[in-house]
């Protein structure tokens, strides 16, 4: 039932290991299962894209990681191992961290550092954006104000924002959309973290100031060689940016491979028909678009088995919709939480007794 | 659909268009200066053809659309609609009792789905709520209409008596459509119909979409910033940045041989799902203009990687250099676009 951890090339150690992560919200209208068992590695030096739908859980997981999730979520299940910072030792795991304890507090910006999706809400519009980042600089790293302004100075500069002097003592309500955003970016390297979970980071402007800032975070990975956690709804993002694609729905990993595997030789159902229903610069125009029916379930009401059975045009009755598929070795390096691929399904009125009865290619 | 559009008639034709706010300062309010939200806008609709509007953030293009519909009053220029009695009006001067008798005619359809439904009205409610105001008094009546409207865009009429907080965002968005085509408009706007929707959702709009056109024979103007959905649907694309109009052609025409550099930037910007395209490079520096303080001559030469002395100080005008092609850039004919274009 639960989630196995999939081996990821061994020989590389991987710098984060997420490990059956369960968040939940208990609220008055009853449980909302957020993240509901989610499973992945960040190798160093990668850049993992996540992508899903709204309410699917990937910024969840990511507030998760980092323990900063509102109340009254909660992590009730899971383990965050972050590796130790030479590559020796064991890691440790996060998640038995207080979320308020001092060594989770290390943690936040200094060894995984976030950019979130609203720059415009995430900066106090009260403080000079420089007097925020001097702050963060300070908070993690034994030096003065000045060379911590001076510090911020080369930040401001190594994103990509003219007059860097200036525009430190700026409010975040004078910068633009695109400048904001970049300061927020330069928040975030703050403190040479040695991962970076960006949610969202373009959602919120213009396409040809997205290229902008994707350019940017590509530069700024292969110069500082930290990974990049990228968590986007938008597919072509994901295709231009990532190396290793996770796919979420509901809370789940439905899919998870090299971005090639992904885009190009999808194993979940969900992936395939999320892949043929956007209609793509390249795609024939007027041509009906193939659709995934339905919509995605209220979260109040998860449907039960796989999440994806009531949409699922090759969903197998009696067993996608009583069994959770745990995430299933399809190729080298490529996953996907499928039934289809599962060599032995139980028999829904079997008890425990396993049965080699569905093997499907598609 | 794009092979008859030499034949069909033209609906709605957009002539200088311009809409200004004013900034107002001071304890007297007086205004001392414009923003420019759409300054010079023309351009042609077919019957039957869908144009896309597209442009960032902050190009009019939402303006342009509500000031066609009548919204907003337009500052200067003229909209000239064929009615379906086959008369031509003026729609900038009228005032709004003499509108009345043409707003069935023309229909929008909202961004944001969750905004644009009242909660406390139910579906009979919101999709009758226009015919009724047009006249039709007779609850019966109407009760069919709204069922058929319902049927229509794929609802079930069971729903009529529910309210709008039992639907999911594309069912509503479906709510939305059936009382904009409650009247049987000939024009409708949409405005960015698709972009709150979530992604496995927005096929099945847009095909709702098309299937309608189709059947009932509208015209659209798709307001839209994701230009791939805009490539899927729309048979004209017009191109707008700081309130004017850039560039506007056929969609196939402007995707294939975009002639301005906006144009081309704009379309390489795009990320392309497929990682075996390789990322661009060329990016284009800088931000959009304030449409309140616009930089002399064309607005786009400070971002502009063609820019010369010329477009510094001479704003360029709308030229057509292909049939049905229209640009607005000095260097049109020169420039070669390869390296910003797509393919």
């Amino acid at each position: 039932m639960a989630t196995k951890a999939p081996p990821l090339k061994p020989e590389l150690k991987p710098l984060l290991s997420v490990r059956d992560l369960k968040a939940y919200f208990p609220l008055d209208e009853g449980l909302v299962k957020a993240v509901d068992g989610v499973s992945f590695d960040v190798l160093p030096g990668q850049v993992l894209g996540i992508v899903g739908e709204s309410g699917c859980g990937k910024s969840v997981a990511m507030k998760a990681v980092l323990q900063i999730i509102d109340p009254p979520g909660r992590i009730v299940h899971g383990e965050v191992w972050l590796a130790g910072r030479n590559g020796d030792g064991a890691g440790i795991d996060i998640a038995a961290l207080k979320p308020n304890s001092n060594e989770m507090r290390k943690i936040r910006g200094a060894e995984i550092a976030l950019i979130p999706q609203e720059p415009m809400a995430s900066f106090s519009p009260v403080h000079t954006v420089g007097s925020q980042i001097i702050e963060a600089i300070r908070l993690h790293q034994p030096v003065d104000k000045s060379a911590a302004r001076r510090m911020a100075v080369e930040l401001f500069q190594a994103v990509g924002i003219p007059m860097p002097e200036q525009r430190i003592d700026s409010y975040s309500w004078q910068l633009s959309g695109g400048l904001r955003q970049r300061a927020i970016i330069a928040m975030g390297l703050s403190c040479n973290p040695r991962l970076l979970i960006a949610d969202e980071p373009t959602t919120a402007v213009d396409v040809t100031t997205q290229a902008q800032i994707l350019n940017l975070l590509r530069r700024l990975q292969k110069q500082r060689g930290m990974s990049i956690i990228f968590i986007t709804h938008d597919l072509g993002v994901i295709a231009q940016m990532a190396s290793y694609v996770v796919v979420m729905y509901l809370g789940r990993v439905m899919e998870q491979a090299t971005v090639n595997d992904i885009f190009l030789a999808p194993k979940h159902p969900y992936t395939q028909a999320l892949l043929r229903s956007i209609p793509n610069v390249k795609s024939t125009p007027h041509v009906k678009l193939p659709i995934i029916s339905g919509s995605i379930p209220h979260p109040f009401n998860r449907p039960e088995g796989c999440p994806f059975h009531p949409r699922c045009e090759k969903v197998m009755p009696g067993i996608c919709d009583r069994q959770i598929p745990g995430l299933l070795p399809v190729g080298e390096n490529h996953f996907a939480s499928c039934l289809l691929y599962a060599d032995t399904v139980q028999k829904p009125d079997g008890n425990g007794q396993e049965s080699r009865s569905q093997k499907r290619k598609p | 659909m794009a092979m008859q559009s030499q034949t069909n008639s033209v609906m709605l034709e957009i002539q200088n268009l311009q809409k200004f706010f004013p900034i107002q300062k001071g304890f007297l309010r007086r205004t001392v200066g414009n923003v420019r939200a759409v300054d010079d806008v023309s351009f042609v609709i077919r019957e039957g053809e869908t144009l896309g509007l597209v442009g960032e953030s902050g190009c009019g293009k939402t303006t342009t659309a509500r000031c066609i519909l009548r919204a907003m009053q337009p500052t200067g220029g003229r909209i000239l609609f064929h009615t379906a009695e086959g008369r031509v009006v003026d729609m900038a001067p009228l005032s709004r009792r003499e509108l009345r008798p043409l707003r069935p005619q023309m229909q929008m359809i909202f961004q944001d789905p969750f905004g644009s439904l009242n909660p406390r009205m139910t579906l009979f409610d919101i999709v009758g709520e226009p015919l009724l105001v047009n006249g039709l008094t007779n609850r019966k009546q109407r009760t069919e209409r709204v069922a058929e409207m319902l049927r229509l865009v794929g609802l079930r009429p069971e729903y009529m008596q529910r309210f709008p907080h039992a639907f999911s965002g594309g069912q509503r968005q479906r709510i939305g459509i059936a009382r904009a085509l409650a009247l049987h408009p000939r024009l409708v706007v949409a405005d960015e119909p698709v972009s709150a929707l979530d992604v496995s959702v927005q096929a099945q709009v847009l095909n709702l979409l098309l299937e309608l056109q189709d059947q009932l024979h509208l015209t659209y103007l798709f307001v839209a910033h994701n230009l791939s959905v805009v490539k899927h649907i729309c048979d004209h694309v017009a191109v707008m940045y700081v309130g004017k109009l850039v560039e506007t052609a056929k969609t196939e025409e402007i995707f294939n041989r975009p002639k301005h550099p906006y144009t081309a930037a704009l379309m390489a910007a795009v990320p392309v799902s497929d990682p075996r395209v390789p990322i661009g490079d060329v990016e284009l520096k800088g931000e959009v203009p304030s449409p309140a303080n616009p930089p002399s001559g064309c607005y786009f030469h400070p971002r502009c990687p063609c820019a010369v002395d010329r477009c510094r100080v001479e704003m360029p005008c709308l030229r057509e250099i292909a049939p049905e092609h229209f640009v607005s850039c000095h260097r049109a004919e020169e420039v070669s676009l390869a390296g910003i274009c797509m393919d």
